[in-house]
């Protein structure tokens, strides 16, 4: 039975990873994203699970290390200058095949920046943050129905693929309140056992964690390529979008997050004035939903990008079009929104240079 | 009988056994190993009094004391030359 | 007297340099875990330096975990299976300074771990270095005029330190450099590892131990290093025990 409820993001955020069966949690406050760990402080005892405030962000991912090589569903948040503090752990744990979930309610950058939303940490979350060849899937809810149904997924993910799952949200994710959905979990897949956790070694030969491979020689080039067979795996099988108006639309916005969720206001009101306005919006940017924009660019003649960064977003979806056609950019770092006047202004802007197009094209 | 044990192949030749032994009993072989150390063997047999110093202080495992004489004489070479 | 290779000590040549300490603190660790009988629920980690392969010569499950961050891997394993014993392995450099944030707070919580702590005053695995624990006036790579020349500050006594902490249970100094202390460390290794047992919270010890490679010492003198020099600055003896 689902019941609908009424929580902010980073709340609902953790009622829904323990509804997923997440039973450890370790975290270091940092704003936006306080409610994370101060919820999860009293729910995780009253589900048995576990609850450390850690020294320090390096120490929450380290302890996650430790929890998902024991086998456990295993969950920590921070916001961008704490992810940044994460990244060498994230890597391990790629390295490692472990699977955890990672929420970065991302703030103002770089540096300590400010404490309004931002998508600055976009390349840091798909094209790895941390060294070396790794990935992270990279789930990006616009709504609290989609954070949650993306985080009870999140832990199904990382468990099958054996890998490590990012939410990517913002602060305005995390501190809003819409209701939402609380449906019962139901795993995405058939889970394989862990066959791979160090629970001491009664009746098994001993087992080993390890990221270190110096011998023989190429045996860190061997486990590189089935990383890479599993990350092309992942790609070949995830792909997560909405597409809205997209069949005959001239003028595609696409945007993820919270600028995807103002971009579909914007893309309404532009139907109402007859334009063909439409949007795609990935809920997954890694990996890249390449497919709705193969489709689109058979019909439209332009896209924007809507993103509350300086330029990130906008380069995974010049290659998804193949830069077939032309790409107008809306977008800006440091804690900037976009609002549905400035996104519709964009769209009749766009909208009359492809009319402008036609004319010129029907003189020629 | 107790019998003492020197692994010639496990032996590094740092020679801390030879500075432990109460008896002034090991001292290094003059040859090498396979892994190109020179190796602790035990002076005189009968002056051994098993006292394991040697192979407590050995990094190693290159020395060990059997209350039995082991089954197999080829994996425990007590090695006097 | 019988002596022989403990069980959870794989039968295999270690990488250690010749009258390195780290093969006979392995052996002590191997040889309380056959004494308590726990080797099937024991977990252990690996730290960065020397003693990365640990894995390689304890027969029981291993985790190899990034540099400094054993206590908090090993905090996420113990917590998740409180059944389980739980060790870190770590060097100076590893415990003392990248890891400090974590070996204090790990202390501090009273994490029912326990933590091996091989002191030898120097970075090992990359050749030398000045570590946490060098000597005033020690030569090492990255000190070159001794250290406390250029202003490093002097070695940082790790039990002293944490004995200021509530959460700590149990903290010994030892070292391996002759056979009574060998002796010695393994009875303080065994009791460390039977406080975590009883539930009674962090135990450590610190193992003064050789590194004649990087010390540009024979081993004998390496011995003596540690039996002299070390001793006079690390002082052996229990810190706490509750």
């Amino acid at each position: 039975m689902s019941e609908k409820i009424l929580l902010k993001g980073n709340e609902l955020l953790v009622e829904a990873a323990i509804e997923a069966d997440c039973r450890f949690y370790a975290g270091y406050p940092i704003t936006p994203q306080n409610e994370v760990p101060e919820r999860m402080s009293w729910r995780m005892p009253q589900v048995g699970g576990v609850f450390i405030q850690a020294e320090s962000e390096i120490a929450a991912i380290n302890m996650l290390f430790g929890a998902s090589a024991a086998g456990a569903r295993c969950m920590t948040s921070s916001s961008s200058p704490g992810i940044s503090l994460k990244q060498e752990g994230i890597s391990y744990i790629a390295a490692a095949e472990l699977p955890c979930v990672i929420v970065n309610m991302q703030r103002g950058g770089p540096g300590l920046g400010n404490i309004r939303a931002s998508q600055g940490d976009y390349f840091q979350s798909v094209k790895g943050g941390g060294h070396g060849d790794y990935r992270l899937i990279v789930l990006t809810p616009a709504t609290l129905q989609e954070l949650y149904d993306l985080t009870l997924n999140a832990f199904d993910y990382a468990d099958f693929y054996r890998n490590p799952v990012m939410i990517l949200g913002d602060g305005i994710l995390g501190q809003m309140a819409e209701p939402a959905e609380a449906h019962p979990y139901r795993p995405l897949f058939n889970l394989p056992p862990k066959d791979y956790i160090l629970d001491g070694c009664r009746g098994r030969a001993p087992r080993v964690i390890r990221t270190l491979f110096l011998r023989p020689s190429d045996s860190l080039v061997q486990h590189n390529l089935r990383l890479q067979k599993k990350y092309a795996r992942m790609q070949r099988e995830i792909s997560l979008y909405e597409e809205f108006e997209t069949a005959d639309a001239e003028v595609v916005v696409t945007a993820y997050g919270i600028p995807g969720r103002v971009a579909k206001g914007a893309v309404k009101r532009a139907r109402r004035e007859g334009l063909k306005a439409g949007l795609i919006r990935p809920l997954c940017v890694w990996p890249f939903p390449i497919e709705p924009y193969k489709r689109a660019v058979k019909k439209a003649k332009s896209f924007l990008v809507v993103e509350m960064s300086q330029g990130q977003f906008i380069e995974d979806v010049k290659l998804a079009l193949e830069c077939r056609r032309p790409v107008a950019f809306l977008g800006k770092g440091g804690g900037w929104y976009p609002s549905e006047e400035e996104i519709l202004e964009q769209i009749r802007h766009l909208a009359a240079a492809c009319l402008k197009g036609l004319k010129t094209q029907r003189k020629a | 009988m107790p019998q003492i044990c020197f692994y010639a192949e496990h032996c590094k030749g740092c020679g801390l056994c030879v500075l432990v032994c109460p008896h002034q009993n090991i001292r290094m072989s003059e040859d090498l190993n396979e892994h190109g150390h020179p190796f602790a063997v035990l002076v005189d047999p009968a002056r051994c009094t098993y006292c394991a110093m040697c192979g407590r202080m050995c990094p190693d495992m290159a020395i060990e004391i059997h209350e039995d004489a082991p089954s197999s004489q080829k994996d425990a070479k007590a090695a006097t030359e | 007297m019988e002596f022989r290779r403990p069980k959870t000590l794989k039968n295999v040549l270690t990488h250690y340099c010749p009258g390195c300490g780290h093969g006979i603190v392995h052996r002590l660790v191997a040889e309380v875990i056959d004494e308590l009988g726990i080797r099937e629920r024991t977990i252990g980690t690996a730290p960065v330096g020397c003693a990365v392969f640990l894995y390689d010569y304890m027969n029981c499950d291993i985790i190899e975990c990034a540099h400094g961050r054993p206590p908090a891997v090993a905090t996420g394993i113990k917590r998740v299976l409180p059944d389980r014993i739980v060790f870190t392995y770590q060097g100076d450099g590893d415990l003392a300074a990248i890891g400090m944030a974590e070996t204090i707070h790990a202390a501090n919580r009273g994490e029912n771990i326990t933590v091996i702590f091989v002191n030898n005053a120097i970075y090992g695995m990359t050749g030398g270095q000045m570590a946490p624990t060098t000597l005033m006036g020690q030569w090492s790579t990255t000190s070159p005029a001794g250290r406390g020349q250029l202003g490093e500050g002097g070695p940082i006594k790790v039990c002293e330190m944490l004995s200021a902490l509530d959460g700590p249970c149990y903290l010994e100094r030892v070292a391996v450099s002759t056979p009574k202390d060998v002796l010695r460390t393994q009875k303080a290794i065994r009791k460390a590892f039977e406080k975590q047992i009883d539930g009674k919270g962090f135990s450590l010890v610190e193992v003064l131990s050789m590194c004649p490679t990087d010390w540009k010492l024979s081993p004998k003198e390496a011995v003596e290093f540690v039996n002299e020099k070390m001793k006079a600055v690390f002082p052996l003896g229990v810190f706490k025990d509750r």
